[in-house]
């Protein structure tokens, strides 16, 4: 029986749709118990699988026997506002939740790079945009999750309370797996209220002195919602750009924007409503214009060496889209480069105790040097051995990191 | 019975009399905040160095002898508990602050540091270490990586795990692994926050490194007092509704401000008073922080609050959070046993689930004492009780029981912050299923083949066994 033939016996014609270019057969399960089924069905057949979301951050060419796709694995499955906690399926477009919410006067405090992105991608690489500053990273909004083992268990972590301590943090492991660890097909997340003031503050100059005024705003105690030094590429003015953005009441909002603008000596421009939310969105949508990203933490202090890292290794002539995170230490790049040149400023990092992720990537680079790797000692075992616990067959194709 | 070459070995590593065997000096150990259980160990190791511990654990490898870490002993699910067969590893020597990177907001401890000496110890800089359990002056980090521990003020700036950047883990055959990197950034998976919260069952935090957070430099906070709890309860809905973030919302229920009020604790709580709201809001700005002030005041007058006292000067403030600081203490003093509860509920069904829980007390005829964290649906249904007399052991139990599955059923789940411990073992199968038990259980062995770390907790036993 062909692959296709299986999944229609298993879950019904519905369940089928169009094969990707490459002819791989594509399963579109509506329901977690159809996944389960896909999922037990993929284990003992020996296929492998690719998870599919939107497609709008990592390429969907992982060589698989079959295509899986959260695409009807969508909607909001339970929203109370008074809770401030939204539960929603993987597949929903992070964009729907966003409005949808946003008519609730919610909103979940999280700014994405890319443009298409599916809730379970958002999740699954963990990439969180600029608001990490003020609200952290993806796990900090994620209160729990729904996700589907390679054998088709549904493990379960976490859940609509914002404080559970009850058994291991399973949702921090799979946040951030790329997928390694099953299929997420629905979370919990944390809400907030929509805030009355929304203010992005832009300023140019030069990337070191730019980098210095954002620590002088730091060194004053104040901690803005959003803090981006933006290299030209990723700036919409063309030029090396410190973005502030600040949210809150009218009152907060002023006295920061103030207290900001004394701290910084900065001149800035102001940008407010649909403005500001156009800046926010063609600095992040810009960041798939090219095919590979990654991400490299570093001290807030040691930001200047791990941009003259990246500059050196991968973006000599200074075209490249780099996002700076200046209070969580965290430089994002994107551009082309091939494996050999990625494994040689992963080795380099590592040396400064700078973590490489690889985050987006051809599947040949990808492939090829992993999403992780050039790990501390031991920490490489940990990462493997927990991988195979969750997926011992190697049933998702999802390249997490060199095997140590 | 530990074999006597592993005793000659241990006292080798941290020196003769940093090893406790005799009865009486293991009686100390004997217990954690609750008193309801008790457990002595076979042995206590008490090291004073980092590598004192890492040959502690290889030694106990090498003989296959289970451990128990131990900070200050404050854990309320009896979580560090070790039995005749193990080794109770003591980490109050531990106490060292590595490095204060003011620069960076960072701190590096050993395990044994006292939360609130932290957090003294960094004041000068302006910084704060934001997780502020209410043990938290006795309480260790190490105990509070370990359990995930929260706070008053976890409300606005998160639990533990949102404040730990790095971790060097002793695991249980000994080796060193450095999880998470100085500025924050995984090495790959998030294994800092795997391991958070992982009562002692991971290995051993032998180093910690702590984001430091700004101390807001302005502050209000008010005292509401409420006819019922129900008002009170539905008060914290409609702020945590209304989005505001307030830093603190906690609430102490009639029969715990009566306590207060008699013990030497008194804050001047009123004692006519169904419960009172504590809310407390913090900034960088005073207008702004004044503003909020003056709206959550009316939310609270519209809300039926009798009355709204405000408190900007750290004297005042202090004083109404004195009550709520101590209530534990007080709590302790009033009976010989005392059964804390830590479940959490979606905030939302706050007001219905504590009217559950005083009738819960009525049918059993036993007093409850609610004193919790009310903006997260953190609750903490007090029995303070005399373990003595014939059947109230049992009743307790069974009234907590109750509480438990009401939580569950309105949504919620089984501790919030105090962890599973061996006390709520029993539990775990009703907020988790086979499969999901299962999946963590193979988590626990890749971190520990052996099942020499903290055995028996968490995990219920049957998830232990290989499939
Ligand atoms: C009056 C009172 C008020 C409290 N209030 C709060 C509160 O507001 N919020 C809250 O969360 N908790 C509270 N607690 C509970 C308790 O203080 C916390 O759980 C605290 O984190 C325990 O720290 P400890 O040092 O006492 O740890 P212990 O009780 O000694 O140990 C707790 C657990 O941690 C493990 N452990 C200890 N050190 C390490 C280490 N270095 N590495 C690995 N594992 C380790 C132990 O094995 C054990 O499982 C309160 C307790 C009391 C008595």
């Amino acid at each position: 029986m062909t692959v296709a033939a299986k999944i229609r016996e298993l879950i019904g014609e519905s369940g089928l749709a169009e094969p990707d270019a490459g002819g791989t057969p594509r399963a579109v399960p509506a329901s977690e118990a159809e996944c389960a089924v896909i999922l037990q069905a993929a284990q003992s057949e020996g296929w492998r699988v690719r998870i599919e979301g939107c497609g709008g951050w990592m390429p969907a060419d992982a060589p698989a026997t079959l295509a899986l796709s959260t695409r009807r694995l969508t909607g909001v499955v339970d929203l109370n506002p008074a809770d401030m906690v939204v539960t929603v399926r993987a597949g929903t477009r992070w964009n729907e939740l966003r409005s949808l919410l946003a008519n609730e006067g919610t909103w979940v405090p999280l700014d994405p790079p890319g443009s298409d992105r599916s809730v379970g991608s958002v999740i699954a690489c963990a990439t969180a945009g600029p608001l990490r500053t003020g609200f952290g990273t993806i796990r900090d909004q994620l209160l729990g999750q729904t996700l589907l083992t390679a054998d088709g268990r549904l493990v379960q972590s976490g859940g609509r309370v914002v404080k559970n301590v009850a058994g291991y943090d399973i949702t921090k492991l799979a946040a951030g797996s790329f997928g390694a660890f099953g299929v997420i097909t629905a979370v919990h997340l944390r809400l907030r209220a929509v805030p009355r003031a929304d203010l992005t503050l832009v300023a140019h100059g030069n990337r070191d002195e730019l980098l210095n005024r954002a620590r002088s705003i730091l060194d004053a105690g104040l901690i803005p919602a959003a803090l981006e030094l933006l290299s030209p590429k990723a700036s919409p003015a063309d030029r090396w750009t410190l973005a502030v953005r600040l949210v809150g009441s009218d009152v907060a909002v002023a006295a920061e924007r103030d207290a900001i603008t004394a701290a910084s000596g900065l001149t800035f421009e102001k940008h407010v409503a649909s403005h500001a939310a156009d800046f926010w969105q063609q600095t992040l949508a810009g960041v798939t214009a090219t095919p590979t990203t990654l991400r490299m933490g570093a001290l807030p202090s040691s930001l200047d060496d791990a941009l003259d890292t990246i500059a050196h290794y991968l973006d000599e002539n200074c075209e490249d889209w780099i996002s700076v995170n200046v209070l969580a230490g965290v430089v994002r790049w994107s551009g082309a480069a091939d494996g050999g040149q990625l494994r040689l400023i992963r080795g380099i990092a590592a040396q400064h105790e700078m973590p490489v992720t690889l985050e987006r990537a051809p599947w040949s680079v990808r492939s090829e040097v992993g999403h992780f790797g050039a790990y501390r000692d031991r920490v490489g075992r940990i990462v493997h051995s927990l991988w195979k616990a969750f997926d011992p067959q190697g049933v998702f194709a999802v390249p997490l990191g060199d095997r140590p | 019975m530990i074999p006597s070459q592993a005793l000659v070995a241990l006292a080798d590593a941290v020196g003769p009399e940093w090893l406790r065997t005799a009865r009486a000096n293991l009686d100390t150990f004997s217990s954690d905040g609750l008193p309801t259980h008790l457990s002595r160990p076979a042995v206590a190791v008490i090291p004073g160095s980092r590598d004192e511990v890492f040959r502690i654990l290889r030694i106990l490898h090498h003989f296959r002898i289970p451990f128990v870490a131990r900070g200050a002993g404050t854990g309320l699910s009896g979580g560090a508990l070790a039995d005749e067969a193990s080794v109770l590893i003591v980490l109050t020597r531990l106490n060292r602050i590595l490095e204060i990177d003011a620069d960076n907001r960072r701190a590096v401890v050993e395990p044994g540091v006292v939360n609130a000496r932290l957090t003294a110890a960094v004041e000068p800089l302006g910084l704060h270490y934001a997780p502020d359990p209410s043990s938290q002056t006795a309480c260790t980090i190490g105990g509070n990586v370990a359990e995930n521990a929260g706070g008053p003020h976890c409300l606005k700036y998160g639990v533990t795990s949102n404040h730990i950047l790095a971790l060097e883990v002793a695991l249980p055959d000994g080796g060193l692994v450095q999880l998470g990197s100085p500025g924050g950034e995984p090495w790959g998976l998030d294994l800092v926050g795997l391991f958070v919260g992982s009562e002692g069952t991971f290995g051993i935090a032998t180093a910690i490194t702590v984001r430091l957070t700004p101390i807001p430099s302005a502050i209000r906070t008010l005292l509401a007092d409420f006819t019922t709890l129900r008002a009170a309860g539905e008060a914290v809905t409609s702020i945590i509704a209304g989005g505001l973030v307030p830093a603190a919302l906690e609430i102490m229920d009639s029969n715990c401000i009566a306590i207060v009020e008699e013990s030497i604790y008194s804050a001047g709580y009123p004692t006519d008073a169904g419960a009172v709201l504590l809310v407390e809001l913090d900034g960088m700005d005073e207008e702004a922080v004044a503003s909020e002030a003056r709206q959550v005041q009316e939310m609270l007058a519209s809300g039926g609050a009798r009355s709204v006292q405000l408190a900007s000067d750290p004297e005042q403030r202090e004083r109404l959070w004195q009550g709520r600081k101590k209530a534990f203490g007080a709590l302790g003093r009033i009976g010989s046993d005392l059964l804390v509860q830590d479940a959490v509920v979606p905030r939302s069904r706050l007001p219905d689930v504590l009217e559950q829980i005083g009738a819960i007390g009525e049918r059993y005829q036993l007093s409850i004492c609610n004193v919790f964290h009310a903006g997260d649906g953190n609750l903490h249904p007090n029995f303070s009780f005399d373990g003595s007399q014939p059947g109230l052991a049992d009743r307790v139990q069974r009234a907590s029981a109750e509480i438990m599955h009401i939580c569950i059923e309105a949504g919620g789940t089984i501790t919030g912050e105090h962890g599973v411990g061996s006390d709520k073992l029993q539990y775990m199968p009703l907020v988790f299923t086979a499969d999901t038990l299962d999946m963590m259980s193979r988590v626990r062995q890749v971190f520990d083949p052996h099942d020499l770390a903290n055995p028996g907790k968490v995990l219920p036993a049957k998830a232990c066994q290989q499939p």
